[in-house]
């Protein structure tokens, strides 16, 4: 037989297709076509395969070789295919056997090693779903591999050990050759990273904004700190994820696949339980933030922060355009993004927490006697943010520097774990209240249903109906008022809010920003 | 002669035996005009085939096929309209083929044979 199948996944966005692979050798000069729309890595891997097979003992045919991959529409790209493709061609030269259903995501290197890919989570996921369970890998790409429920995976390092095991002459294959596992710095640098992550009780002082983050975590509420420099705007937001309860397991695989699809080291063999951290930099653009990139659009931070925490430090330094483009995921929890080669949708359901500073110099806070900020300027620094997306933030908190009296008394504030304890309690009231509605936190309730099923008695919500009566809060501004309540009832474990919570929510979403 | 020519040589004796053998007719050898050479002129029924004969003692610097790529073909073609200018002759049917002597020196020599390429 001069023709071979096999099957690889084709990735666009975090949505796998099953591609089959067809070899066809053909009785003429010697070549290498690859057909089904490859790009650039994928084209040269002829070159990659032509010299591992030779180094693994089994050289291809020297014919015409022709590699289709099907569907011929869909856009393929990446070094993921080359196992994939050697195997047809061996296949088709019948130097293995039919390796049947089996699907095959491996680069080559020119040794004949197999390298592990990037997305093989994703991939993986999608073999699975689409009835081929059976799937072979790199070695540094099973423990990745395997989080996928179903999946049966064979880790190989060679071509050569893969074609013995199908069945291949073990005459000439180079069976001795044992690279070294390419897999190990990148790991080691994220334990590292990993060990201590930043800690509340570093944090001194603060009481209302360590409240107000304690609320933001509970309730899942976005957060806008607004504050003078030092005053720990960006020590507090790094501590966000750690008072976040675990990831459930639909939510792991999701980031976990994020993340495996975007990494450049393909290091990520553990399912992450972690709620990620974004925490970009204010120059970046919105290809970088929302996703992007030619041909088929990858994800931005936006996405790699989906479950976890979106940090935008010096929110108002960043481009509008930029901050703009927030507001679809923030509604939807989904990015689409169009480009040349197609179409992704990428899950970005984060909690965003913005920080800025009061005015261009950063001095106009508490009295302001030291800015040297007209009005004017303040006034247009803060309104770069917004009003559509600073009215999707329920937590609009100041933080003022510390006190002397706060300041250099180690031990005395409450760490992550005891906060988070409470936090996962209020998580666990809330999921039990909104299963019913479709809902998981707090800020997801609609104002329809905050005023319906979840009404509160009247004299509770008397400040809050006076505030609206005298036009000091708008009704947009009445909704979140009532969800803060919600949440900080959540944490003091009562059943609904009472009057004190919605005077306390009151104070924690007063605008500080005029928008 | 040098040694590589000796092994071109005896490469090509190798081919046209072989197809001969194959129930070819040899009608010229190593054929010359100003553009290049002709290896093999043979006609197989009623196709003139104009054949490339390349010969290696192993396949260390790859596969004898290899060394003719895009420019040896349409070399050949070009080659082969001369041939028929020539000899005043009109094949409708017309290929080139190429042939490949794998000659180690110590057993029988290998040939491969493709008909009709490019």
């Amino acid at each position: 037989m001069a023709l071979g199948r096999t099957y690889s996944v084709a990735l666009v966005g975090l949505n796998g297709y099953i591609v089959e692979v067809e070899a066809d050798i053909g009785q003429t000069l010697p070549a290498f076509v690859i057909l089904g729309l490859p790009d650039a890595s994928l084209n040269e891997a002829k070159e990659r395969i032509r010299s591992a097979a030779q180094n693994s003992g089994i050289p291809l045919s020297r014919r015409k070789i022709t590699a289709n991959l099907i569907p011929a529409s869909l856009p393929k790209r990446g070094s993921g295919f080359d196992l994939a493709i050697a195997m047809a061609v061996l296949l088709a030269a019948n130097d293995v056997r039919s390796t049947g259903r089996t699907v095959f995501i491996a680069e080559l290197g020119l040794d004949g090693r197999l390298r592990p890919v990037r997305g093989i989570l994703p991939a993986v996921m999608a073999a699975v779903r689409a009835g081929y369970p059976d799937v072979v890998v790199a070695q540094g790409n099973v423990g990745e591999a395997e989080l996928v429920p179903g999946a049966r995976v064979q880790g190989y390092s060679t071509l050569a050990r893969l074609a013995f095991d199908c069945g291949a002459d073990p005459q000439d294959l180079a069976l001795d050759f044992e690279p070294e596992p390419d897999d190990g710095d990148a790991d080691a640098g994220a334990d590292a990273l990993q060990l201590r992550p930043p800690d509340m009780c570093d944090v001194s002082g603060q009481g209302d904004a360590r409240r107000a983050l304690e609320v933001a975590a509970a309730g899942a509420h976005h957060l806008l700190l607004t504050g003078p420099p030092g005053a720990g705007k960006t020590m507090l937001a790094e501590r966000l994820p750690g008072l976040l309860p675990d990831l459930g397991d639909t939510e792991a695989m999701e980031v976990t696949a994020i993340h495996s699809l975007s990494s450049l080291t393909s290091a990520s063999v553990r399912l992450l339980r972690r709620p990620p951290f974004e925490n970009p930099h204010h120059t970046a653009t919105s290809a970088a933030i929302i996703g992007g990139g030619s041909g088929l659009p990858r994800p931005g931070a936006a996405s790699r922060a989906h479950r976890g925490v979106l940090f935008l430090d010096e929110a108002p330094e960043y481009e509008r355009r930029v901050l703009d483009a927030l507001r679809q995921p923030l509604e939807s929890g989904e990015l689409v993004i169009h480009r040349s080669a197609g179409t992704a949708a990428y899950p970005a359901r984060f909690q965003l927490v913005l920080a800025a500073n009061p005015c261009p110099c950063g001095k106009a806070s508490g009295k302001g006697v030291d800015c040297i900020c007209t009005p004017t300027m303040r006034r247009r620094y803060l309104a770069r943010m917004s009003g559509p997306l600073l009215d999707r933030v329920d937590i609009q908190l100041q933080v003022e520097r510390v006190s002397l009296a706060d300041f250099g008394q180690p031990g005395a504030e409450e760490d992550t774990a005891t906060i988070a304890g409470r936090v996962k309690g209020a998580r666990e009231r809330q999921l039990e209240r909104l299963v019913p509605f479709g809902m998981e936190t707090n800020s997801q309730v609609p104002g329809r249903l905050l005023r319906g099923s979840l009404r509160l008695a009247a004299p509770t919500t008397r400040i809050l109906d006076h505030a609206l009566e005298r036009g000091v809060l708008t009704a947009r501004g009445y909704d979140r008022v009532l969800r803060l309540a919600w949440t900080l009832a959540d944490l003091a474990r009562r059943d609904t809010p009472d009057a004190d919570d919605i005077g306390r929510a009151l104070n924690l979403r007063q605008a500080t920003v005029t928008a | 002669m040098r040694a590589k020519d000796a092994l071109g040589r005896r490469g090509e004796e190798i081919a046209a035996g072989y197809l001969e053998a194959q129930g070819m007719r040899i009608v010229d050898r190593n054929w010359r005009c100003p553009e290049g050479e002709i290896d093999i002129v043979a006609l197989d029924g009623d196709a003139l085939v104009i054949a490339e004969v390349k010969t290696r003692t192993s396949l260390a610097y790859g596969h004898p096929f290899e060394a003719v790529g895009v420019d040896k073909l349409s070399r050949l073609h070009r080659l082969a309209s001369a041939w028929c200018r020539d000899h005043d002759l009109r094949m409708p049917l017309r290929r080139v083929d190429v042939v490949a002597v794998l000659d180690d020196g110590v057993g029988v020599p290998a040939v491969e044979h493709l008909k009709g390429v490019g």
